[in-house]
């Protein structure tokens, strides 16, 4: 036993001096942000593509001079979505000397990080975490606490709003991803507003979120009258639930709807191809269809950025183009604050108003969530043909 | 009267007093920064839950691969107490209703399937600690999907200190007794210690249900040093996480599982930049240490002198089991 | 009615994938008594070398599907060789974890190199619907269906009607005297491994023709669930690994179709309570013999 104390107290001061990892001198000429995404693992498919984007960012304003004449250093961590690790990088992220934090890409590690940004006087920017609770701290909102997107409640309402109004839709039938938050909160917003608008959803089907076989769940809602389907999760189960329900007797020309999730290049591929996806609308932050040069320039630019770096064209996801936003609002504002201070780059951010972003014309409501408009995107033929532009 | 204040004893508490207060006063003096604080608590932790599935892996012999399910147990429970009371009492009494709920449903697990044999007990505890998953999954009390967010973290070096340390106390007592005697033998040989009149079905529960009980006091700590707590964090993965710690020190060994933790926490910290490496170095580690010293660093004995003198010729001697 | 029978459809297709990766399972555990926790991950291997080949090699389906049974199998052997054989002799916890770090390490290094995302497997064939008075059947269900048919028809006929299944059988039975009766131990076992791979290939191959999606994750829930099926048709028996695939995908697909808010999303907890029902009331399984432990 006491051996084990002895080698105890040796191997503490060993970890100790090993774990002293060297200071970054952060020179007066840089501004350090810190990153902190998931990287690795299954959920990395959000936080890498938001990587890409910040760092096209940090290329494109360095190559202009940088802000007020100081270069922009960004300072990664992955937290492989364990919040063990989210809350290790802050701490070192707080140690590294960064004057504002931008992540993470989902809502759960976001709120690993906003405590403890809030208790060192931190920004923590987020450009995807949409569940509600992100930027509040009980039932006050965290000042410290940002997002760049639109939250789940109000994307279940346009969703529900489109369902009533535009495909003039009583009756509904809901899949929801048993293992989503994402999901089950969509789901339920959606049904809620759905409800309000004299709708009524007819059936819930659940599911797991490994599932690759929904042909039970689609036969049993075949057996339904309903007009219109909505799928509330990613295209990695969408888009497999778009193709076989269009293969299911009953469901081939039914009306299906989804969130943002829905917006990802291999939807069609994963829907057994593109003759599919008819019939098919999403909600979402960004569309490359928009007649705005500002989108078009930025998707021609992230190719060209990702080719250069990874060797890889890359097209911007909603993810992508959200991100590349946040990272340039957090820029506006450490340039009016006129300051790396980081409390007055968090007044500075509070008080961005109309930012006029790749994602569309930004402001923050009382609750430091993002207020701006959701695009409903119809798909025909694996194709966009139509998006509108819902505003808040 | 076993006389506890010998010399012995005395040594040992004047040595877990001076440990204490040196890493307090380098914390106080900033030597050890808050991100190394940080990194310390997960070291604890996962001591904790080390030694804890050790008491059923490695002492008992029974291969569990559910203990995540336990630790997630306690943490939950902290979780839902910390809401409602966000202070020190608050976290007791997440850990006793954690505890309590752990005993429960390790005692309904254990009993009908501690009677399976190591594949079998494998399996069966992976489908257990994947049913808590899933009903935490859908249990509106514990936040469903998204958990239980914004908790109140009252973790402190003391707090981690008391716990780990008792934790070391309670396994290290539990190993040297009849019961963890009695437990050994089983793990050596179930078949002759049932015919030497040990009652093995009764001391196998015990084990699982202590170290279960551990394990979802580690949970609760867990959850009061990371401010969120999610069903997924705790998986399939975070059980090999654990078992890996168990394997790497030696089934057996508590100091081996101590060192092993601290070990693989300087592997993380160190390897941070290379994530996709570190997991599949941890695969390797679990595959090499099988294949050529599945003893582990200490096999089943403690650090000690004795190690050594057979250094050369013992290291690499793989247990050969009679046919 | 005529839901019921679709969904029946539903569970024989989705059991029949069960049923290939089951066979596996069973096999393996016959002949060395070993839980391969890394087969699941062989099934998701199989359904990246079809994948890879159609669209790099450019190999028509029924070439892809040969190649990626041949290439898996040869990762079976090769684990077999590397990290179970060693531990033939050590205890069974050894050989268990070790398939555990090889499951692990086999998901890793996939993400590593193929991505984290999700890819599509090419959709080589145009997917018919038949309509058989109401009941749906498609072409691609009817193409699992046969490739699972013939596959377990010539298994059956290797294990019973050939020098090699003679082989198998009795190093499943006794290791020792097979040794003393001239049979190549070694040789068997690996053998064995090779044809368990190819089979759970050949499953990933056709669900990733069927559902599509190909991910390093995609080989855990089907790998367990396979398991599961091995248990409750006996492990160690081939008929039974057989009936016990097509049992979970027909109860799966009658809990997704039947089961409402309440119990779908239970859906997967429900596999593993069977699982732990089974191992308790008769772990020998449906078509399994209870093995008298030898002191």
């Amino acid at each position: 036993m006491k051996k084990i104390l002895s080698l105890l107290a040796l191997v503490l001061v060993i970890s100790g001096l090993a774990a002293c990892s060297a200071e970054e001198e952060g020179t007066a000429e840089t501004i350090k942000i810190g990153v902190n995404l998931e990287l690795t693992g299954d959920v990395s498919v959000y936080g890498i593509p938001e990587r890409y984007a910040f760092e096209q960012a940090v290329e494109e304003v360095n190559a202009a001079g940088g802000i007020d004449g100081k270069l922009v250093e960004l300072v990664i961590y992955d937290n492989a979505y364990d919040q063990a690790k989210a809350v290790q990088n802050t701490e070192k992220l707080i140690e590294d000397g960064v004057v504002a934090i931008l992540g993470s890409a989902t809502s759960g590690m976001t709120l690993a990080i906003a405590p403890l940004a809030k208790d060192n006087g931190l920004v923590v920017f987020t450009p995807s975490g949409t569940n509600s609770a992100v930027t509040m701290d009980g039932t006050v909102v965290n000042p410290w606490a940002f997002r760049a997107c639109f939250i789940d409640p109000f994307q279940g309402q346009v969703l529900a709003n489109f369902a009533s109004k535009d495909l003039a839709a009583t009756k509904a039938v809901v899949m929801v991803n048993s293992g989503s938050e994402y999901s089950k909160e969509l789901a339920r917003i959606f049904e809620e507003q759905f409800n309000k608008n004299g709708g009524t959803v007819v059936q819930t089907a659940s599911y797991a979120d490994a599932d690759t076989d929904y042909k039970a769940s689609l036969t049993s809602i075949a057996t339904q009258e309903f007009d219109v389907l909505f799928v509330a999760d990613y295209a990695k189960n969408a888009g497999l639930i778009i193709g076989q329900a269009r293969s299911t007797s009953g469901l081939e020309t039914v009306a299906i709807i989804g969130p943002d999730g829905f917006e990802d290049p291999k939807l069609n591929d994963l829907a057994g191809g593109a003759a599919n996806v008819n019939n098919v609308f999403f909600s979402t932050h960004f569309s490359t269809l928009s007649d705005d040069t500002q989108v078009s320039d930025f998707v021609a630019s992230h190719a060209a950025f990702t080719k250069a770096k990874y060797g890889k064209e890359e097209v911007p996801s909603a993810l992508t183009a959200l991100a590349y936003d946040a990272a340039y609002m957090l820029f506006k504002a450490i340039d009016n604050a006129d300051s790396t201070d980081p409390a007055a780059i968090r007044d500075a951010l509070e008080a961005l108003e109309s930012f006029d972003g790749v994602t569309g014309d930004i402001s923050f409501d009382e609750f430091h969530n993002a207020v701006k408009p959701a695009f409903l995107i119809e798909l025909s033929n694996g194709a966009p043909v139509k998006a509108t532009i819902v505003n808040p | 009267m076993k006389n506890y204040l010998n010399k012995r004893n005395l040594i040992t508490f004047a040595l877990l007093l001076v440990i204490f207060f040196v890493v307090q006063f380098l914390i106080k003096e900033k030597i050890i920064t808050s991100y190394m604080r940080s990194n310390l608590y997960w070291i604890g932790i996962y001591i904790m839950l080390g030694l804890s599935l050790n008491m059923i892996i490695g002492i008992t012999g029974q291969l569990s691969l559910g203990h995540a399910g336990f630790m997630s147990i306690g943490a939950f429970s902290a979780a839902v107490a910390l809401k409602s009371d966000p202070t020190l009492s608050g976290l007791f009494i997440g850990i006793g209703i954690g505890i309590l709920i752990s005993l429960i449903v390790s005692f309904i697990v254990a009993v009908p399937t501690l009677r399976l044999k190591g594949d079998y007990l494998a399996i069966a505890t992976l489908g257990v600690s994947e049913i808590i998953r899933i009903v935490l999954n859908n249990l509106s009390i514990t936040g469903g999907a998204s958990g239980i967010s914004n908790i109140k973290m009252l973790m402190s070096w003391p707090l981690l200190y008391v716990f780990v340390v008792l934790t070391i106390l309670l396994t290290h007592n539990f190993k040297n007794s009849a019961v963890g005697r009695a437990c050994i033998s089983i793990k050596e040989d179930e078949i002759a210690a049932e015919a030497m009149g040990i009652n093995t079905t009764y001391y196998k529960v015990i084990a699982f249900m202590f170290g279960a009980a551990i394990a979802a006091v580690a949970g609760a700590l867990f959850s009061t040093t990371y401010y969120i707590v999610k069903p997924d964090s705790f998986g399939v993965s975070t059980s090999i996480n654990i078992l890996i710690l168990v394997v790497f020190g030696g089934m057996g060994s508590l100091s081996g599982t101590i060192i092993a933790t601290f070990l693989i926490g300087l592997v993380n910290i160190v390897l941070q930049p290379y994530a996709e490496l570190r997991m599949i170095m941890y695969a390797l580690v679990l595959i090499v240490v099988m294949i050529f010293r599945p003893q582990g660093l200490f096999g089943s004995q403690e650090l000690s002198l004795k190690l050594l003198p057979n250094f050369k010729q013992n290291w690499f001697k793989r247990k050969e089991k009679s046919s | 009615m005529l839901e019921f029978l679709n969904q029946i459809i539903n569970g024989l297709s989705l059991g029949s994938i069960y049923a290939l990766v089951a066979l596996g399972y069973t096999m393996v555990y016959g002949i060395i008594r070993l839980i391969n926790f890394a087969h699941g991950e062989i099934y998701m291997f199989g359904a990246f070398a079809g994948m890879l080949a159609i669209t790099v090699l450019r190999l028509p389906f029924f070439f892809a599907l040969i190649f990626a049974m041949v290439v898996s199998a040869l990762l079976g052997v090769f684990i077999e060789r590397v990290a179970y054989k060693p531990l033939r002799k050590s205890s069974k916890t050894a050989a268990l974890i070790t398939a555990i770090g090889i499951s692990f390490l086999l998901q890793n290094l996939t993400a590593m190199i193929m991505g984290n995302n999700t890819s599509a497997f090419p959709q080589v064939f145009d997917k018919q619907v038949y309509d058989l008075g109401g009941v749906q059947i498609n072409s691609l269900q009817v193409l699992i269906f046969v490739v699972t048919i013939i596959l377990m028809f010539l298994l059956q006929f290797i294990v019973l009607k050939t020098k090699l299944g003679r082989a198998m059988r009795a190093v499943a039975v006794d290791k020792d005297a097979s040794v003393l009766m001239g049979v190549n131990v070694d040789n068997t076992i690996t053998i064995t491994f090779a044809i368990g791979s190819a089979l759970a290939a050949a499953a990933g191959v056709l669900i990733g023709l069927y559902h599509i999606r190909v991910v390093f994750w995609m080989g855990t829930a089907p790998g367990l669930k396979a398991f599961v099926a091995a248990v409750f048709g006996g492990i160690g028996s081939i008929p039974g690994a057989m009936i016990g695939g097509f049992a979970i995908g027909l109860m799966e697909a009658l809990v997704a179709g039947y089961g409402g808010t309440l119990i779908s999303p239970y859906r997967d907890a429900v596999v593993y309570m069977l699982l732990i029902f089974v191992l308790l009331v008769k772990p020998s399984g449906l078509l399994g013999k209870n093995v008298k432990e030898k002191v």
